[in-house]
C-alpha cells in the first residue's frame, strides 16, 4: 500500500541498514578487506577521497572507502562529516612546493627543462590491457624498479625558473600584508570570489565535474589554449608555528600533486604580451584533477585578464556553486524523500486546469453543433 | 550523560562543537533582528546529506538543550522515514525527550508543513529549507538576487505572478508561495503548501529557517506581519478539499491523497498525523474510521 511504503519507522530503517551492512560485507567465504589493504593497494582512491574530503588522513580515507563500499563520493561525504567536527588549533604555514621531494615531474612545454623530465609512477604510456596474471595469482612477480645512477636535482627547479630571465611568464608574488586566506569550510561562498576562495573550492570540487568543465574549455567553450607547463608529484613538509614556541616546527609530510598550465596572453596597451598561469593543487596523487583545476582556474581568471565570458567554465557562480559533490549528491538525491504535500498542491492545480480544459472543449463542441 | 549514547560521545553534545553553535546562534540573532533577511553562515557538513535537513539540524543543534522536548515531522507526519531518522539523531546526540505531541514540544523541526495546532510563545519552529532564495527561479545569480533584496526590487516577482494569472487565470504556486515580511523582505516560506502560509503571520512562536547547502539562515520573530503576495483582483487563497479526513473527519486540515489501489480508489487523510490521532482519540471519526491505516502508526521512540 502506497501510504505505508512512504512511511517507515525506526524498525524499517534499522533493518535496511542491517541489509546494507550485509551487502557491504559481500560473500563471507571471501576474506574481508582490511583498511590497510585499501590504504596500500587502492591508494589512488584514497587520494581522491582525501582531496575531495579536504582531510589528509590515509587511514580515515581508507575506512571511509570500506564503509562506503567503494562509492567514492559517499566516502568523501563520510570523511567531510567527520572532519567538520574536529577542533582546529591553527593554520599551517604555506607549503613550499619548490622544495618538494619530487617523485614525478613532467613539462610539456620543453623537450628538456632544468632538473629533467621525471616520469615517476604513472599510467601514462602503459598499454591498457587487462593483466590477467593479477586475476590468476593475485600478484604479478615484481621486479623492483631500477635506481637511477645519480640522485635527481634538489630542489627541483620549477617551470617558472625557465622563464624568469626573460619575464615571459607572469610573476606570482605573495601579496604583502595579505589577510588570512578565505576558509570555505567556515565561511559561505561569496561573490566575486577571490582566487583563494576559488582555488579552495576547486581543490574540494568533484573530479568528474571539473574534468568535464576543463574538457569543455579545451573544445572551445571558453578556451584558454592551455599548455601543460609542469606537473609535479611528491612530498612536502608541513610547518606550523605553535603560539608557545613562536617559530615553525615541522608537523608532518604530505603528498601533493601540483599543476601549472600556461596560456598565452597578447597583453594590452599597458601590459606586455606574456604567458599567464592556471594553477591546480591537490592532496595525494590526483593528476587528472590537478590538471582540470589548473584549466578551470585559468578560465575563471577571465575578468582579471580581460577576456569575454560566454561559456560555463568562465562563470564563477556556475562553476563554484556546482562543483561540490557532497552538496550536489545530497540535493539531487533528496528527491527520494517524500514530497507528497507539495505534490498534493500541484495535483490539485493540474486537476483544476484539466477540468477547465474539458469544460472549454465541451463548450466549443456545443457551440460548433 | 546518557550512557546508551556512548558511541556518539565521540562527538560534542548535540554533535556540533561549541564554537560552531555560537556562530550559528549569532546568525540566528541577526536573522531575528532583520526579519526575512537571509543571513549567510558558515554551514557545516552534517552527518546527513545536503537537502535532507542539514540547515534545520544545524539550527536545532545550536539551540537545543537537555531540557527541551523535540518533535520532528516531514510532510506533516512524525513517522515519515527522514523525520524518524532526524528525531533519532537528536535523541542520541542531545539526550532529549522526543514527542509527537505538538503542544508538548519546545522545538519543532519540520520539512514542508506547519502543524495544524496553533504554535505557542514557548515554542521554536524550525524549517528545513532547500532553496532560501524566493527569487532563484526567476534569477539564477546570487549576486543579482542579493542586490534585488537590498533595493527591495521585487517587480520581477510580481510580473511572474501576473504571468501566472494571465496563463492560468490564477496564481499557480501551490507550495513555497512567496511572502513579504513586514513589507520589507521577500521571503520563501520553504516548500510548505500555501495552505500553511497564514500560520506564519503574527505567530506566537519563533520561526527559524535553515538552508544548510545554500548556507543561509533567516527568521520570522513572533508577532511579525507575514503577507502572502497577491493582487486586489486575485486575492491570496489557500487550498480547500471537497472531502473531509477519512479517518478523523476533520474539514479544515491539509489532506494527503492516499492511493488505495490501481483502479482509482483513494482516500484523503490529514497530513498532520498527530493532529489526526488526537482528534480520533477525542472521539472524532471520518467516513473510513477504523481503516487499516489507523493502525499502521508506529510510536515515536
Amino acid at each position: 500500500m502506497a501510504y505505508v511504503s512512504v512511511k517507515g519507522g525506526e524498525k524499517a530503517i534499522s533493518n535496511a541498514h542491517r541489509w546494507l551492512e550485509e551487502d557491504r560485507r559481500g560473500d563471507r567465504a571471501i576474506p574481508e578487506l582490511s583498511t590497510e589493504q585499501i590504504r596500500e593497494q587502492m591508494s589512488l582512491a584514497v587520494d581522491r577521497v582525501m582531496a575531495e574530503g579536504s582531510c589528509y588522513d590515509r587511514d580515515l580515507a581508507a575506512l571511509a572507502i570500506k564503509q562506503a563500499r567503494g562509492d567514492l563520493p559517499e566516502a568523501v561525504f563520510l570523511l567531510r562529516a567527520y572532519r567538520t567536527t574536529l577542533p582546529r588549533f591553527g593554520a599551517s604555514l604555506p607549503i613550499e612546493t619548490e622544495d618538494m621531494a619530487v617523485r614525478r615531474r613532467v613539462s610539456a612545454a620543453f623537450k628538456d627543462i632544468p632538473g629533467g623530465q621525471v616520469l615517476g609512477p604513472t599510467f601514462d604510456y602503459t598499454h591498457r590491457l587487462l593483466d590477467f596474471t593479477l586475476a590468476a595469482n593475485g600478484e604479478t612477480p615484481i621486479e623492483p624498479a631500477p635506481q637511477a645512477d645519480e640522485p635527481q636535482a634538489y630542489p627541483m627547479p620549477t617551470i617558472a625558473s625557465v622563464f624568469r630571465h626573460e619575464d615571459l611568464l607572469e610573476h606570482e608574488e605573495p601579496t604583502e600584508g595579505a589577510g588570512e586566506p578565505f576558509d570555505l569550510t567556515r565561511e559561505p561562498m561569496s561573490f566575486p570570489a577571490g582566487r583563494d576562495q576559488r582555488l579552495q573550492a576547486l581543490a574540494r570540487g568533484d573530479e568528474g565535474f571539473l574534468l568535464s568543465l576543463a574538457y569543455s574549455s579545451q573544445r572551445g567553450w571558453g578556451s584558454t589554449h592551455p599548455l601543460c607547463g609542469e606537473i609535479r608529484l611528491g612530498e612536502v613538509a608541513v610547518e606550523f608555528v605553535p603560539e608557545e614556541l613562536g617559530f615553525p616546527i615541522e608537523v608532518g609530510e604530505i603528498t601533493v600533486t601540483e599543476c601549472t598550465m600556461l596560456s598565452g596572453s597578447s597583453g594590452s596597451a599597458t601590459r606586455a604580451p606574456q604567458y599567464t598561469r592556471g594553477y591546480g593543487l591537490t592532496f595525494g596523487h590526483c593528476e587528472r584533477k590537478a590538471m582540470s583545476v589548473a584549466i578551470v582556474d585559468r578560465a575563471l581568471r577571465r575578468a582579471e585578464i580581460g577576456e569575454r565570458a560566454d561559456s560555463p567554465v568562465q562563470d564563477e557562480e556556475f562553476v563554484l556553486y556546482h562543483s561540490d559533490n557532497v552538496e550536489a549528491s545530497g540535493f539531487v538525491q533528496h528527491l527520494k524523500l517524500p514530497h507528497y504535500v507539495d505534490f498534493q498542491a500541484s495535483l490539485q492545480f493540474i486537476r483544476t486546469l484539466r477540468r477547465e480544459f474539458f469544460e472549454r472543449q465541451a463548450a466549443m463542441k456545443e457551440a460548433a453543433e | 550523560m546518557n550512557p546508551s549514547n556512548a558511541p556518539e560521545r565521540y562527538y560534542n553534545y548535540a554533535y556540533l562543537d561549541e564554537q560552531t553553535k555560537r556562530m550559528i546562534r549569532r546568525s540566528i540573532l541577526k536573522a531575528l533582528a532583520i526579519p526575512g533577511y537571509q543571513v549567510p553562515f558558515g554551514s557545516r557538513e552534517m552527518p546527513v546529506p545536503y537537502g535532507w535537513g542539514t540547515g534545520g539540524i544545524q539550527l536545532t543543534a545550536a539551540i537545543i538543550g537537555p531540557e527541551d522536548v523535540y518533535k520532528c515531522i516531514d510532510q506533516g507526519a512524525d513517522d515519515t522515514t527522514n523525520a524518524v531518522s532526524i528525531r533519532r539523531f537528536f535523541a542520541k546526540v542531545a539526550d532529549v525527550e522526543t514527542t509527537e505531541d505538538t503542544g508538548q514540544a519546545t522545538i519543532i523541526q519540520s520539512r514542508h508543513r506547519i502543524p495544524e495546532k496553533p504554535l505557542k510563545a514557548n515554542q521554536v519552529m524550525i524549517f528545513q529549507v532547500p532553496q532560501p532564495e524566493p527569487l532563484r527561479g526567476l534569477e539564477p545569480r546570487e549576486t543579482e538576487t542579493r542586490a534585488m533584496h537590498a533595493y527591495a526590487e521585487y517587480g520581477l516577482q510580481y510580473v511572474s505572478l501576473y504571468e501566472s494569472v494571465s496563463a492560468y487565470g490564477r496564481i499557480a504556486t501551490g507550495a513555497g508561495y512567496p511572502v513579504m515580511i513586514e513589507e520589507r523582505y521577500l521571503m520563501s516560506p520553504s516548500p510548505i503548501p500555501k495552505f500553511d502560509n497564514p500560520k506564519l503571520n503574527d505567530s506566537e512562536a519563533v520561526l527559524l529557517f535553515g538552508a544548510g547547502r545554500e548556507k543561509r539562515i533567516y527568521a520570522v520573530p513572533p508577532h511579525t506581519t507575514v503577507r502572502s503576495l497577491d493582487f486586489d483582483d486575485y486575492p491570496f487563497e489557500v487550498q480547500t478539499w471537497e472531502q473531509s479526513c477519512a479517518l478523523c473527519g476533520s474539514e479544515d486540515s491539509y489532506l494527503d491523497e492516499v492511493v488505495l489501489d490501481d483502479a482509482g480508489q483513494k482516500m484523503f487523510v490529514c497530513s498532520d498525523s498527530h493532529h489526526c490521532a488526537e482528534r480520533r482519540e477525542a472521539g472524532h471519526a471520518g467516513p473510513m474510521a477504523g481503516h487499516a491505516l489507523d493502525q499502521s502508526k508506529e510510536p515515536a521512540q
